[in-house]
């Protein structure tokens, strides 16, 4: 027994190795085949979401690009909210830019940074505002989204001259936008960010509605 | 154990949710809506059972030193691919559930039964008991998703069309407008407070039949 531990032991944590080596290759061979199966699905899903969201963002005008893939950087920490680079979508009709759908960031919001797509038309007037990512109080600051009010119709049409650059406010702060009964913090980041959106594109104007890129070539600067 | 035993444990004796108080990180943070509970509820019952089924077969065979590292990863395979097929799938309900798919494999639930029932119980009890303790768990996420979408939002059943397909799009009833729903409900202590009446409701519901039949049963179980 004595002169036999030794070896039996070791035999003993070798099995087990070779055990949970041959369990975590099953494993990760089963994860391997559903990720090959699903990631086809996966990649659509997404794709069909991105343009589902630009789209209902710039409402119902005509367009002939694909912006998911004709896209700018931008980055702008002070007006854009965000110290990473952000990316801008352009909306082209016959080759001519008439839109731009700006990614950016309220980094203020009550429960952390909330995350906009803003669409502005080459007049510098808003198509509209969407909220994609938040977390704010539920039946307080969420109303800011689109599927629990309307709230953030209020900015369609709206733009840097209309109501003028003081009232770029919520109402409580002397501006013309509402807020909302219990939540204020939130609306105001939104305006605050969806103005400072409008800003960004009124100082990169040329830039952001440059000329088409060159067909097949990629679609940054 | 008997079948009768096994169902009768995880459905109401022994109900994860409700009387082991096991997985409370999900079955709180996610049972805000019907749809949503369905979901994850569904998700841990296939996860349950698949890991119950291997835990039987394989258990016995397994040196007891990697017993439990194999149930982990066995458990962490199944509820990825879980995860993927839903991203893939159900790419509504993949994010509404957000992290809680995933965390399906610290629930100790999942583990509890692979390592102290299924390990060492013929292939037939452990999938019963999968079944029974995942029907058991989700019957709980169902009974607070319920409960907690009729206060908070004065509805019932929207947003299944995530789980069920587009056709079933603008199912559910609005009872009342969301803004005169109780905005507690919708929030982690609101659902605090509601388990622990459910809780209440269960242990006053054993005492009174402990009262009847005057006998010594162990009724409020709450390990782990």
């Amino acid at each position: 027994m004595d002169t036999r531990s030794p070896d039996s032991a070791t035999r003993r944590a070798l099995r087990a190795a070779a055990v949970l080596a041959v369990a975590a290759a099953c494993a990760v061979g089963l994860v391997a085949v559903v990720h090959e199966l699903a990631t086809p699905r996966i990649v659509d899903v997404q794709r069909a979401r991105r343009v589902a969201q630009l789209t209902a963002v710039m409402g119902n005008i005509a367009y002939d690009n694909d912006p998911l893939s004709d896209i700018v950087s931008v980055h702008d920490p002070e007006l854009l909210g965000s110290e990473e680079p952000l990316v801008a979508h352009r909306v082209r009709r016959g080759g001519e830019a008439v839109a731009v759908l700006v990614n950016a960031v309220a980094p203020d919001g009550y429960a952390g940074p909330i995350r906009l797509i803003v669409a502005v038309d080459a007049q510098g007037r808003l198509l509209g505002v969407r909220v994609v990512e938040h977390r704010e109080t539920p039946c307080l600051g969420d109303l800011i989204d689109e599927r629990r009010s309307d709230w953030i119709h209020g900015f369609d049409g709206r733009s840097l001259g209309d109501p003028p650059v003081a009232r770029w406010q919520v109402r409580k702060d002397g501006g013309d936008f509402d807020q909302f009964t219990g939540a204020t913090i939130t609306p105001r980041v939104i305006v605050r960010a969806v103005r400072g959106v409008l800003e960004y594109v009124a100082r990169h104007h040329d830039e952001l509605f440059g000329a088409a890129p060159a067909p097949g070539g990629p679609g940054t600067p | 154990m008997d079948a009768r035993a096994i169902l009768r444990e995880g459905l109401l004796d022994r109900n994860p949710g409700l009387v082991q108080l096991l997985g409370l990180c999900p079955l709180l943070a996610v049972s805000n809506s019907l749809a949503n509970a369905l979901g994850l509820g569904l998700a841990t019952l296939g996860v349950l059972i698949v890991s119950n089924l291997v835990a039987a077969l394989a258990g016995p065979y397994l040196p007891r030193e990697v017993r439990l590292a194999v149930f982990v990863i066995v458990i962490a395979a199944a509820v990825t691919s879980v995860e993927l097929a839903m991203a893939a799938w159900w790419p509504g309900l993949h994010d509404s559930l957000g992290i809680f798919l995933p965390l399906i494999i610290t629930n100790c639930l999942v583990l509890a039964r692979a390592e102290s029932f299924a390990s060492r119980q013929p292939l037939s009890s452990a999938l019963l008991d999968g079944m029974a303790m995942g029907t058991g768990f989700l019957v709980a996420l169902l009974l607070l998703g319920t409960v907690r979408e009729l206060l908070g939002s004065g509805s019932l059943g929207v947003g299944l069309e995530m789980l069920l397909g587009p056709e079933f799009a603008g199912a559910g009833w609005q009872l009342f407008p969301q803004s005169n729903g109780l905005l507690l409900a919708l929030l982690p202590p609101g659902a605090f407070v509601l388990l622990g009446l459910l809780l209440a409701l269960g242990n006053w519901r054993a005492a009174a039949r402990k009262h009847v039949a005057a006998e010594p049963a162990g009724v409020t179980d709450t390990a782990a």
